[in-house]
């Protein structure tokens, strides 16, 4: 029997670029109105542990469940929003305004041919109200700064009214100022909209003050629980270093 | 108008209008793309196609759209399951077409004066069945565009966050193709194959320059195209030029005025 607040359930995900080994036999339940980040070093395998569960990749071996349903099966990617580590490498060649950008996120809602409505508009407000980006709505993407782009990439992302949002790697190449701002927002639209995010990340620092759940990922799952048991932990010292117990209790 | 009091004038702008219209709709997504110098190589490919249906004795056009497609698909097929850079597929599937027409050519022996209206183009010999094929086809362009315009904006702004907003990427890949092939077959009449990129690309490289807005850069693609013809064409009338190579140099003056344009715009924010 299907648990209907396990939104994603990873079961044993092995995979490989080709000879080499980037996950081995992960396992991960994310259950609704978790705020998790996915910790680990540089190449530990988390955007691809992401792009798996988005069924851009597929495992070798192992299961992947989204909302109850096999990754085969599934169809309801409105209920997932997604917010790519690339967004801020754009073409500036490439004439999107912001209207435009968050204008995709409502794709997922229509049947073909894919006509946009009055209706619609208003939801793109709404969205580009909720991370105060709406003056910039006829702005071109690309004139605007890292940070401001990562707005509009969620707010492309919670058009579609997710109940999922992952994102991958957020700010980087974003100010100290900026960061926590954006994490700020974050942990808004988890607490007040209910929002349940995953944030792949390799800053440690996030944790102590945002996230509900740590899942730290080494090729294998090193420890999946409350942020404040992972900073007691000995997999903390090991991943991070001594400092990290010093970061942790920073705040 | 003078000009006008000519059919063939009346059909060349008829047909010279809509298919500028396709290329340079088309050409927006295939230059945000980086896929530009598929409308190069794709036309390697359709001259082999025309050499095929002159050798045959039938419309060259027909034997030309079906080679283009096979190519367009074969393309697709090579990219992904061979795993092969989209500018080596695209080299490769060129020139294997481009030499199938020179020795079909060569075969035959008879019909280079014709091929060559094909290689340099010759809209002002264009018929009225080709007028109407066109028409249809270009129709046909424009409504695949329109009816998938909000799919293939976000597949090409990014093809990951596409496929997770639904968006059948792999699918429109096989349309723009097929679409791009389609384009190229029309616009061998207008500016020859071995122009053709160039009513794909230019038009919308100068857009891409000054647009505000996706939708902007369409509109302005879709004019420049169309002015280039209409330009070129009356400059073919009056100052005796050829059609095909005035149409492509007047594209060539609309780029260089949008990236002034673009430049004095950036200067006065």
């Amino acid at each position: 029997m299907n648990d209907p607040d396990v939104l994603i359930d990873l079961d044993g995900i092995t995979f490989r670029y080709g000879r080499e080994l980037i996950l081995d036999s992960v396992s991960l339940q994310v259950r609704r109105g978790d705020f998790v980040a996915l910790l680990g070093p540089n190449g530990s395998g988390k955007s691809t542990l992401i792009r798996i569960v988005l069924g851009l990749l597929r495992p070798d071996e192992g299961e992947v469940r989204l909302m109850g349903r096999d990754l085969d099966e599934f169809n309801s990617w409105d209920r997932i929003g997604y917010v790519p580590q690339k967004a801020t490498d754009l073409d500036p060649l490439f004439p999107a305004s912001v209207r435009e950008v968050v204008a995709m996120g409502l794709l997922t809602h229509k049947r073909w041919p894919r006509f946009l409505g009055t209706g619609d508009e208003r939801v793109i407000d709404e969205a580009l109200d909720l991370l105060e980006m709406r003056p910039f709505r006829k702005r071109q993407i690309w004139a605007l700064s890292g940070g401001q782009q990562q707005r509009v990439f969620i707010a492309r992302a919670l058009a579609s009214q997710p109940e999922v949002l992952i994102l991958d790697e957020p700010t980087a190449g974003v100010d100290g100022v900026t960061q926590e701002r954006f994490y700020d927002l974050l942990q808004r639209i988890n607490r007040e909209r209910g929002v349940t995010l995953i944030l792949v990340t390799h800053d440690i620092g996030v944790v102590t003050k945002h996230v509900t759940k740590v899942a730290c990922l080494n090729q294998k799952l090193v420890f999946h629980g409350s942020h404040s048991d992972f900073c007691e932990s000995e997999q903390a010292i090991t991943l991070f270093g001594p400092e990290s117990h010093l970061i942790c209790h920073r705040h | 108008m003078e000009i006008l009091a000519f059919s063939f004038m009346q059909r060349a702008l008829a047909a010279g209008v809509l298919i500028a219209l396709a290329c340079s709709v088309l050409g927006v997504f295939l230059v945000l793309r980086r896929d530009a110098m598929l409308g190069h190589g794709l036309a390697h490919v359709t001259f082999g196609g025309v050499a095929l249906g002159l050798l045959m004795g039938v419309s060259p056009i027909w034997t030309a759209l079906a080679v283009a497609m096979l190519s367009a698909v074969v393309l697709l097929k090579l990219r992904d399951a061979a795993g092969l850079h989209g500018d080596t597929a695209i080299g490769i599937l060129s020139s294997v077409g481009f030499a199938l027409g020179v020795v079909l050519a060569s075969v035959s022996g008879r019909f280079s004066v014709e091929l060559f209206s094909y290689l340099f183009g010759n809209i002002l010999a264009i018929g009225m069945g080709e007028v109407w094929t066109s028409t249809g086809l270009a129709a046909a362009v424009v409504a695949a565009v329109v009816l998938n315009y909000h799919d293939l904006v976000a597949a090409t702004f990014d093809h990951d966050m596409a496929r997770t907003s639904g968006v059948p990427v792999a699918r429109l890949d096989v349309l723009l193709t097929i679409l791009s092939a389609v384009t190229v077959v029309l616009a061998m009449k207008v500016v020859g194959l071995l122009l053709v990129a160039a009513l794909i690309v230019i038009p919308a490289a100068a857009a891409l320059q000054v647009a505000a807005n996706f939708r902007s850069a369409i509109f302005l693609s879709a004019l420049a195209g169309v002015l280039s013809v209409v330009w070129g064409l009356w400059a073919s009338y009056y100052l005796d030029l050829p059609a095909s190579g005035a149409i492509v140099l007047l594209q060539a003056l609309l780029f260089g005025a949008a990236w002034a344009a673009a430049r004095v715009l950036r200067r006065g924010r």
